[in-house]
């Protein structure tokens, strides 16, 4: 089995929230990822799951540093990214790479595409001058675009070609990880698929271990080999993505997963679907207990009064819920 | 007879960059208390043919350059503004898709709720405000009376949404168009809006419109659904012969990219290419660029949509012919 190459433990992260315009006063915090425990192997793809608000970009952003954690440790291929120099996390940077949602605008529209992927190859002087060209062409060539398209720009492509620049940039360093964050949200559903394709063909070829955080559930399945969901800040089930989408166990992925739309008018209305009332909670004010719990409909008095830790739940699966064994 | 009546309806937008064909020659009909979906790509005219029944094209640069929309003996695109006042707002209500930028962020939810019935009807404005309470409720606002004199910011996006839902349904119109309402809340968020709609429609017994580009949606709401392609109607049946035997190579292979309905591990369908560029139409079959079944004769004439069987039309000619077999 290949190794862990990044290990999360018990990672949290707290956005203070203030009150008063001159005189600031922390009232509160907003736990946007509330105790996260996971970690992902060499050449494995990760699915990350929920709804909005439920802290999977922030989890993503912290597993790249972009914000501090509040508590926790990141574990990259050993190494605490905690406790690292600026100078380690100057190198652990090259290993972990972005692609984010919109590639409408994360992309410098005033820079060329051959600019764009040859920054990092010369801030991190991978590449003298005279080698970038080349390596320019082999990642165009990589992510399925014609070296001679180096010299435009942003706007003179499609979604599906932008986000195969983003993706391209991503692998100018040769990453051990990319964290992609809804990169085929904003794309039509032809569109998603050759990205899709292009991702799990990239994490296959170069072993690449891949982070896919997505609200499509049908989209995580295809591509992920495990997944996590999570729910206000925390992960509430974990397993290998097909167990974990067709065989649901936490009654909150039993309910997301009863409100995907199956594309098939039988299926559709022959089906019960779970709907769940109201909104998420607030992750300033998360209820107590088992933050599911209002909207529950199997819960009791008992899951008001703890934090349900992950147990195991099946073979290499877990779950946080007290009544597991007792659900129908 | 129909209540809405489409007839070869063409939205162009004149630009400095040539001319826009978004939508391009579309007829259709929407029978009382049916519902229609409309189903497309980004930039395939679904949006436009709606915008452009509700009078909110922008002219200039939009302008309508032929065709008709009959809703009970009137045109909608001809009559006077006076007429179309009568109409739009009252018997025909629209929703859109961003429910965050669609309510005015300055007034209060009750003024925004009551201000179709001031407009169209003569009721006083405790009489509209007493309305608008039930309406509230009707779509699952709890405790309304204290939130209707809320502002926008104060309500979540689902909650939005509903607040939309009710301005829309205040004046109990015979035809509501729906333009993709879901497509930014969450699944749980969705399955209680698409619920809503369901049960107000059977309620109200209106006729509803629903655009979107998700073929679950269509599947689990529609009774007929139409398929557009670059600013045409590219096949058109009931949901059930849609989804079970589609006849046009586009609505085939959008189907074929939906991950949920392949194998895992297997490379996603892709369909090759993109979009054509609407001002810049291909002589013929708009979708010859990208089928694995054109031939020349589909590049010679766009072909037009005819019923291949009762209910069911399609706009290929090789189908026509006799000349595809999808399992070949």
């Amino acid at each position: 089995m290949a190794e862990n190459i990044l290990e999360l433990r018990d990672v949290r992260t707290y956005f203070p929230v203030h009150k008063g315009f001159l005189l600031k006063r922390q009232t509160g915090s907003v736990r946007a990822v509330d105790g996260v425990t996971l970690s992902i192997r060499q050449g494995e793809v990760l699915g990350l799951v929920g709804e909005s608000g439920c802290g999977k970009s922030t989890l993503a952003r912290t597993i790249l540093h972009l914000v501090p954690a509040t508590g926790g440790v990141v574990i990259l291929n050993g190494r605490n990214l905690g406790e690292a120099s600026r100078a380690e996390m100057l190198a652990c940077r090259r290993d972990l790479q972005m692609v984010f949602q919109d590639p409408y605008a994360s992309l410098n529209p005033r820079m060329t595409v051959h600019a764009m992927l040859a920054e990092p190859l010369l801030a991190h002087r991978i590449c003298s001058k005279g080698d970038v060209q080349g390596r320019v062409d082999e990642l165009m060539s990589t992510v399925g675009l014609a070296p001679r398209f180096a010299r435009k720009y942003p706007h003179e492509f499609s979604g599906g070609q932008r986000q195969r620049i983003a993706i391209a940039r991503a692998l100018a360093l040769r990453p051990r990880i990319i964290v992609a964050d809804e990169p085929v949200s904003a794309l039509d559903v032809s569109i998603q698929a050759q990205i899709l394709n292009l991702l799990s063909q990239l994490c296959r070829e170069m072993s690449l271990a891949l982070i896919f955080i997505a609200h499509d559930l049908s989209v995580v399945r295809h591509i992920s080999d495990r997944v996590a969901v999570m729910y206000l800040g925390k992960i509430v089930e974990l397993g290998p993505a097909e167990d974990v989408i067709d065989r649901p166990r936490h009654p909150y992925t039993r309910a997301l997963v009863s409100a995907i739309p199956v594309p098939d008018p039988e299926v559709e209305r022959a089906r019960q679907r779970i709907v769940l009332a109201g909104d998420p909670p607030s992750p300033i004010n998360p209820p107590p207990g088992c933050a599911f719990h209002p909207r529950c409909p199997h819960a009791v008095g008992r899951c008001r009064e703890a934090v349900p830790p992950l147990v195991p739940a099946g073979p290499s699966r877990q779950a946080a819920c007290i009544r597991l064994d007792e659900l129908p | 007879m129909p209540l809405l009546t489409v007839t070869d309806l063409r939205t162009h937008f004149h630009t400095r960059n040539g001319v826009y064909r978004a939508v391009d020659g579309v007829s259709f009909e929407v029978e009382r208390g049916e519902t229609l979906g409309m189903v497309g790509e980004s930039g395939s005219g679904k949006s436009v043919t709606c915008y452009s029944i509700m009078g909110l094209v922008p002219q200039p640069p939009g302008r309508i350059e032929s065709g008709s929309a009959m809703f009970n003996g009137v045109d909608l695109l001809r009559c006077s503004p006076a007429e179309a006042r009568s109409v739009r707002g009252k018997r025909v209500s629209m929703i859109f898709q961003d429910p965050m930028t669609s309510l005015n962020p300055y007034l209060r939810i009750s003024e925004q709720v009551i201000e179709p019935l001031l407009i169209h009807e003569n009721v006083s404005k405790r009489e509209a405000l007493a309305r608008a309470l039930r309406m509230m409720e009707a779509v699952g606002i709890s405790d309304a009376a204290h939130r209707i004199h809320a502002y926008p910011h104060e309500f979540s996006g689902g909650m939005r949404q509903r607040v939309m839902i009710a301005m829309a349904l205040i004046t109990r119109p015979e035809l509501l168009i729906a333009d993709e309402p879901t497509t930014a809340l969450d699944v749980t968020v969705q399955a209680q809006i698409l619920e809503l709609i369901r049960r107000l429609q059977r309620e109200l017994g209106m006729a509803v419109i629903y655009v979107t580009h998700d073929l679950g949606v269509v599947a689990g709401l529609c009774d007929r659904v139409q398929v557009m392609y670059a600013g045409r109607i590219v096949e058109r049946a009931g949901a059930s012969a849609l989804f079970r035997s589609p006849l046009h190579p586009y609505t085939r292979a959008l189907q074929r990219s939906i991950p949920s309905l392949q194998p895992k591990g297997r490379e996603l369908f892709t369909i090759p290419g993109v979009p054509p560029d609407a001002s810049k139409p291909p002589p013929g079959c708009a979708f010859a660029p990208r089928c694995g079944f054109a031939d020349d004769a589909c590049n010679a004439a766009v072909p037009d949509l005819a019923e291949a069987a009762p209910g069911h039309s399609h706009a290929c000619i090789r189908m026509r012919a006799g000349e595809i077999n999808w399992d070949a």
